[in-house]
C-alpha cells in the first residue's frame, strides 16, 4: 500500500439502467486477487415478478463509510485515496453489522469464513494504475472506469452524481452514478 | 495525530496493573522466587498488561463494540446460563484454541496459523508466570543431599509444589525444552505466512510493512534467538550466548510493548467473535426481520433494532418519512431500491439512457 501507482484522475461511473444482467462482471470480479478470487459484485433482479430489470452494485466507497463506523472490531479502513477496504482478516469477527448497515447493500458475510468481504475496487489492479476487472468486461458500459472527460464525451446527456438521500441521511461517495443531465443527487426514499 | 488520555481506561488499566504487581509480589513469596535476570521482561510484561487493558477499554467504549459486549453478557446471564456457558466453552475451544474458522479460508493458512498461535499461546503460558515469579523450579530437598539418590525437581506455583519430576527423565527433557518446541512451531508458522505475504498478489497490494510483515519478522527473530540460547549452551560451548540473550530480550520487549498497538491486538480482540455467535443465535430465537422489498427474512429483528440505535449514536439517521427506516430493508432490498429510484429519475427525465 505504500508504493502505489493509483491514478487519482480515474473514477468509477455506474449506470444501472444499462445493466443487461449478463453477469460478465461477476466472473471478472472473481479474478480479483484482493478478493481472494471470490466474486464480490452484485447483479440481481430488481423485482422479478413484474420486471426483467436487473441492477449491478459495486462498493460505493462512501466518504464517511457507515460499514467502518458500525464495525465493532475496527476491521474496515479507508485509505488516502478514499478506497474503503474489505475487512481485515485478523480483526473481523463476522458480526454482519456492516452487511446490515451499508445503505447500498454491498458487504457480504461469507458464512464459511465467518468473515465479511466486499469489493475494494480491485485494489491489486487500481493501485497499479489499471482498471477494476468488472469495468474492463462490462459489455454495455453500465460499469465504466476512466476520467471525467472520457465519461462526459461518452454520455453528453448525463451527469455523474455521488450524493444519495436515504430519508433523513445524505451519503456522499467516491463512486458516481450516471443521472439525467443537471441532477445533483439521487433520492432513494 | 492528537492524543487524549481516556481517563476511565487509564484508571482501569492502572488498577489491574497494580493488582498484578501485588499478586506477583506475594505470589513470588515477597520476591524470593523472582528471577532478577528477568527484570527487563517484567517491565515489558507490565507495560503490555497496562497498554493492552487500556486499549481494550478504549475499544469497548466505541458504540458498536459496547453494544456487542453488553448484549453478549445480557444474553448469557438472562436464563439458560448453563446452556450458554457450555456453548461458550465449545466455541472457545473451536475458535480460540483451534481457530477452526481459518480452515475454510485455506488448509495451509490454518496449519500455519495453528502452529503460530499454539506456539505463541504456549510460550505466553510459560514465560509470563515465570517472569512474574508465579512459577519457579527447585531441587527437591529430600533428594538433593543424598548423592546416591536420583535427583528430583519440583515445579512450584505461587510457592506451592504442584508437580515433581526426575532429572534426566523424558518428562524433564520435555519441560525444560518447552520453549524450544514453541519456537519451532512459531518459526514454521511465521515462515509459511511470510512466504504467502511475499508471493500473493492480493496481499502484496494491500499489506503494509509495519502492520503485516514486521510482526512476522519480529516473531521469527524472537524464536530464532530463543533457540539460539539453547543451541549456544547445548552445542556451541556457550559461544554467542550474550549476543543471543541481548537480541532475544530486545525483540521480546519490543513485541510486548507493541501488543496493545499493532497486529498482535487481534489476539485480545478475537474472543469477541464468540459474543457475535451468541448474539446471532439468541437474536434468531427472538424473531427474524422481514425485508419489505423481498419479503424474505434476512437477520434478527434485534440486530436491525440495535443497528438503528448504534447508527444514530454514530451520527447517521436513516429514518424515513413514514417513521420506518432504510435499515429495515435487506441488502438485496436496498440494492433494488437504489435501482428503482434510478429508473424513476431516468423515466421522469424522459430518457432511459443518457
Amino acid at each position: 500500500m505504500e508504493v502505489t501507482a493509483y491514478k487519482t484522475d480515474m473514477e468509477f461511473f455506474v449506470d444501472m439502467q444499462r445493466c443487461i444482467g449478463c453477469k460478465a462482471c461477476e466472473m471478472a470480479c472473481a479474478e480479483c486477487e484482493t478478493n481472494g478470487h471470490e466474486s464480490m459484485i452484485h447483479v440481481n433482479y430488481v423485482e422479478r415478478a413484474v420486471t426483467i430489470q436487473t441492477t449491478v452494485q459495486v462498493c460505493m466507497h462512501c466518504d464517511n463509510p457507515v460499514c467502518a463506523r458500525v464495525c465493532p472490531a475496527d476491521a474496515i479502513s479507508k485509505d488516502d485515496f478514499g478506497v474503503v477496504h474489505t475487512a481485515n482478516t485478523a480483526r473481523c469477527i463476522g458480526c454482519s453489522n456492516c452487511v446490515m448497515a451499508c445503505p447500498f447493500g454491498v458487504p457480504i458475510k461469507e458464512e464459511k469464513y465467518d468473515m465479511m468481504m466486499k469489493c475494494n475496487m480491485c485494489y491489486d489492479r487500481t493501485s497499479a494504475g489499471k482498471k477494476p476487472m468488472c469495468a474492463t468486461v462490462c459489455p454495455s458500459q453500465a460499469l465504466f472506469y476512466g476520467t471525467r472527460e472520457e465519461i462526459s464525451r461518452m454520455r453528453p446527456n448525463s451527469t455523474p452524481v455521488n450524493t444519495f438521500l436515504f430519508g433523513a441521511e445524505t451519503v456522499t461517495t467516491k463512486v458516481n452514478i450516471m443521472m439525467p443531465k443537471g441532477s445533483t443527487h439521487l433520492r432513494i426514499h | 495525530m492528537q492524543f487524549s488520555l481516556n481517563k476511565k481506561a487509564a484508571l482501569i488499566s492502572l488498577v489491574v496493573t497494580v493488582v498484578c504487581v501485588v499478586v506477583s509480589f506475594y505470589g513470588s513469596r515477597k520476591l524470593q522466587n523472582f528471577d532478577p535476570a528477568l527484570i527487563a521482561y517484567l517491565f515489558g510484561t507490565l507495560f503490555a498488561l497496562f497498554g493492552g487493558i487500556y486499549r481494550y477499554c478504549v475499544w469497548l467504549q466505541r458504540p458498536p463494540t459496547w453494544l456487542y459486549f453488553k448484549r453478549t453478557w445480557q444474553l448469557v446471564f438472562t436464563g439458560q446460563f448453563f446452556v450458554h456457558g457450555w456453548t461458550l466453552i465449545i466455541d472457545a475451544i473451536k475458535n480460540l484454541l483451534f481457530q477452526q474458522f481459518i480452515y475454510p479460508r485455506g488448509k495451509k493458512r490454518w496449519i500455519a496459523h495453528f502452529m503460530l498461535a499454539s506456539g505463541c499461546m504456549a510460550a505466553f503460558a510459560i514465560t509470563i508466570p515465570l517472569t512474574l515469579g508465579w512459577i519457579n523450579f527447585t531441587l527437591d530437598p529430600a533428594t538433593a543431599l543424598d548423592p546416591g539418590m536420583i535427583k528430583r525437581y519440583n515445579a512450584n506455583f505461587f510457592g506451592f509444589k504442584v508437580m515433581s519430576f526426575q532429572l534426566g527423565s523424558a518428562l524433564a527433557f520435555f519441560i525444560f525444552h518447552a520453549l524450544t518446541w514453541c519456537s519451532w512451531l512459531v518459526i514454521a508458522g511465521a515462515v509459511i505466512f511470510l512466504v504467502r505475504r511475499l508471493t500473493n498478489a492480493g496481499l502484496i497490494a494491500s499489506q503494509t510493512f509495519e502492520g503485516d510483515l514486521l510482526p512476522l519478522i519480529l516473531l521469527i527473530i524472537i524464536s530464532v534467538t530463543g533457540l539460539g540460547l539453547n543451541f549456544s549452551y547445548a552445542f556451541m560451548k556457550g559461544i554467542a550466548y550474550d549476543f543471543m540473550s541481548v537480541t532475544h530480550a530486545i525483540s521480546v520487549i519490543l513485541f510486548l510493548v507493541w501488543i496493545p498497538f499493532g497486529k498482535f491486538f487481534h489476539i485480545i480482540q478475537r474472543p469477541a467473535q464468540i459474543g457475535a455467535h451468541i448474539y446471532r443465535r439468541e437474536g434468531e430465537k427472538k424473531g427474524m426481520a422481514v425485508c419489505p422489498h423481498t419479503g424474505k427474512e434476512f437477520t434478527s429483528q434485534l440486530h436491525v433494532d440495535d443497528l438503528k440505535t448504534v447508527t444514530k449514536e454514530l451520527g447517521f439517521d436513516f429514518t424515513l418519512e413514514d417513521g420506518s427506516s432504510h435499515l429495515d430493508y435487506s441488502p438485496e432490498g436496498k440494492r433494488s431500491l437504489l435501482a428503482k429510484a434510478h429508473l424513476k429519475a431516468r423515466q421522469e427525465n424522459g430518457k432511459l439512457f443518457g
